[in-house]
């Protein structure tokens, strides 16, 4: 089944330069592993096509149920030079929590 | 030594909500008070003023703040830690003097850190072969060194302690880390040393939590928003601090607000890289170690932080001019609000076009349907109305402000149903690019001075 990842996670995200850091953190200590296991650099990467235009690094924090992605070159030169409305990153949070992953029925209990 | 400390923070960002630094030095106990000011590109905002007025390049801010703190904070004997000295903490500390001598308060002694401003040893340093390359490009110094605007070396907790421990009761830095002015009184108030690598990684993470005032206690918080109380009254965060490094992140009781595990771990995940190396001049901190345990209502505790060694070098925060942008937008209403919008601005890049200015970037949104997710964002049939935000930037003064001229036009001379350009044509603002370096520690020399009425 399908499941948007606003049913599970919460986030948040800032900047630094041109690179976007999102924060994404499951809302149940259970949930984290679906999101450890779903969540893959690759599939944010894919998610972000057009809006990312780096790579996308993931970092794993199981001790706080989360997972760190940095978007690079994701906000139009950053700082003062971004032409972007949210050149500081700001809702590239809930741009991540709109993702659907693709999970067995057991796996998640809403 | 005190078997426990309060730190309440009272700003997140030069522009924060003014009320919170009053509210956590009156509404609840406090030892210390940090405020940090500094964010990226404060510090070249900040020179531009202070050269226009040598007296000036600080957070003004602070004058009519201590005004209304400063005598709570001398019979409560708070002590207040605040980077908002900007670039010119000099300057900062003579207008903070003067509002003691006015208030009639005497025997306050206030801290400066100086050392961080290496702005004309630029070419000194590089003489000596320390090359300030671009961290994130390589890129050599040179390139911009005519455009250079500012330069700070980010300072850790140490030259704040030698202020305490000169007894200083106010503060002032330039560009001191934000996590430094909340772990410096832990270092000074329970003597952990230089070497004490998971306490400073444990008052780092402290440092981190409260840097960005209400963000940890309800404020931007993306789990179950509405379910903050009375957010209009949010209190800000406090780090109550013991001598073995366990932290309770709190708040004032008569406050609304709300900390919890979440809002604490929104903001842990805030603006961070590799979690594994959070690093700071005092230590590297990480983040994977980090425990969090309910302590009560509105009370999170934080425990179990391991840190490593601090590195050899210091990051410097540089800033140069990089040409010009403007930002205008004009409003389209229903009916076809988003066809309009486009129309208007296919017709305005065709008038650009022939004009043959030249830009960077000219960058179109349209807010209300996806400048914030652009591609992200589903097909919308029926908007009510929508924004057309358009941005142009080039080195060149003369094509940003003329692209300034075409927009109004469009009023009468594009598509229909258009309004919102009350705030007239969109002026020239100049770009401040960031350049990060590093510096070697034994290339920089902080210095401490003490002032007193």
């Amino acid at each position: 089944m399908k499941i948007r990842l606003d049913k599970i996670c919460h986030a948040r995200s800032g900047d630094k330069g041109d690179t976007g850091n999102v924060g994404l953190i499951a809302l149940k200590k259970e949930y984290y592993p679906i999101i450890e296991k779903h969540v893959t650099a690759q599939r944010v990467q894919k998610h972000f096509e057009g809006i990312v235009l780096g790579n996308v690094e993931r970092f794993e924090l199981p001790n706080l149920w989360a997972l760190n992605f940095l978007l690079h070159n994701a906000l139009g030169g950053g700082g003062t030079k971004s032409l972007k409305n949210d050149a500081q990153g700001k809702t590239l949070s809930a741009a991540l929590l709109r993702m659907e992953i693709e999970v067995e029925e057991k796996e998640v209990k809403l | 030594m005190k078997d426990k400390i309060r730190i309440a923070s009272g700003q997140g960002f030069w522009g924060d909500l003014l009320t919170a630094p009053v509210d956590q030095v009156t509404k609840g106990p406090v030892d210390y008070m940090m405020m940090d000011y500094l964010a990226e590109v404060t510090m070249s905002i900040m020179q531009k003023q202070k050269l226009k007025d040598p007296k000036l390049g600080y957070a003004k801010d602070l004058v009519e703040l201590f005004e209304k703190i400063l005598p709570i904070c001398v019979e409560k004997n708070i002590k207040v830690i605040t980077n908002g000295g900007g670039v010119n903490p000099l300057a900062c500390s003579e207008a903070i003097l003067e509002v003691a001598r006015r208030l009639g308060i005497s025997k306050l002694k206030i801290g400066i850190v100086l050392g961080d401003d290496i702005l004309d040893n630029i070419d000194e340093l590089m003489k000596q072969g320390i090359e300030l390359k671009n961290m994130e490009s390589g890129e050599s110094l040179k390139s911009i060194r005519a455009k250079l605007q500012s330069a700070n070396v980010y300072f850790g907790a140490f030259p704040v302690v030698e202020a305490l421990t000169k007894g200083a009761q106010i503060v002032i830095t330039g560009r001191t880390t934000d996590t430094g002015l909340t772990l410096a009184p832990m270092i000074y108030e329970f003597g952990w040393k230089e070497s004490d690598w998971d306490k400073l990684a444990a008052g780092t993470v402290a440092g981190h939590i409260l840097e960005c005032g209400g963000q940890a206690s309800g404020g931007n918080f993306s789990a179950d928003w509405r379910s903050v109380p009375d957010i209009a009254h949010i209190g800000f965060p406090i780090a109550e601090a013991y001598p073995d490094g366990e932290i309770v992140i709190t708040k004032h009781d008569n406050t609304g607000g709300l900390v919890s595990q979440q809002t604490v771990k929104e903001q842990l995940l805030y603006e961070i890289g590799n979690p594994k190396e959070y690093i700071t001049p005092d230590c590297v901190a990480d983040f994977t170690t980090i425990q969090l345990e309910d302590a009560g209502k509105n009370r999170v505790k934080v425990f179990g932080v391991k840190g490593r060694p601090a590195t050899e070098y210091c990051k410097v925060s540089m800033s140069y001019l990089d040409g010009y942008t403007a930002i205008g937008t004009l409003t389209y209403s229903w009916p076809d609000a988003l066809e309009k919008a486009q129309k208007a601005d296919e017709v305005l890049r065709t008038r650009l076009s022939d004009l043959h200015l030249e830009f960077e970037e000219v960058r179109s949104e349209f807010m209300g349907y996806n400048s914030c997710h652009g591609p992200l964002v589903p097909k919308m049939n029926e908007l009510n109305e929508v924004v057309l935000r358009v941005g142009v930037r080039s080195q060149d003064y003369k094509a940003v402000e003329r692209f300034g001229k075409e927009l109004a036009p469009l009023i009468l001379t594009g598509p229909p149903a258009v309004t919102g350009f009350a705030g007239g044509r969109p002026k020239p603002s100049e770009v401040i690019s960031y350049w990060p370096a590093l510096i070697p520690k034994k290339a920089v020399k902080p210095e401490v001075v003490i002032k007193e009425v």
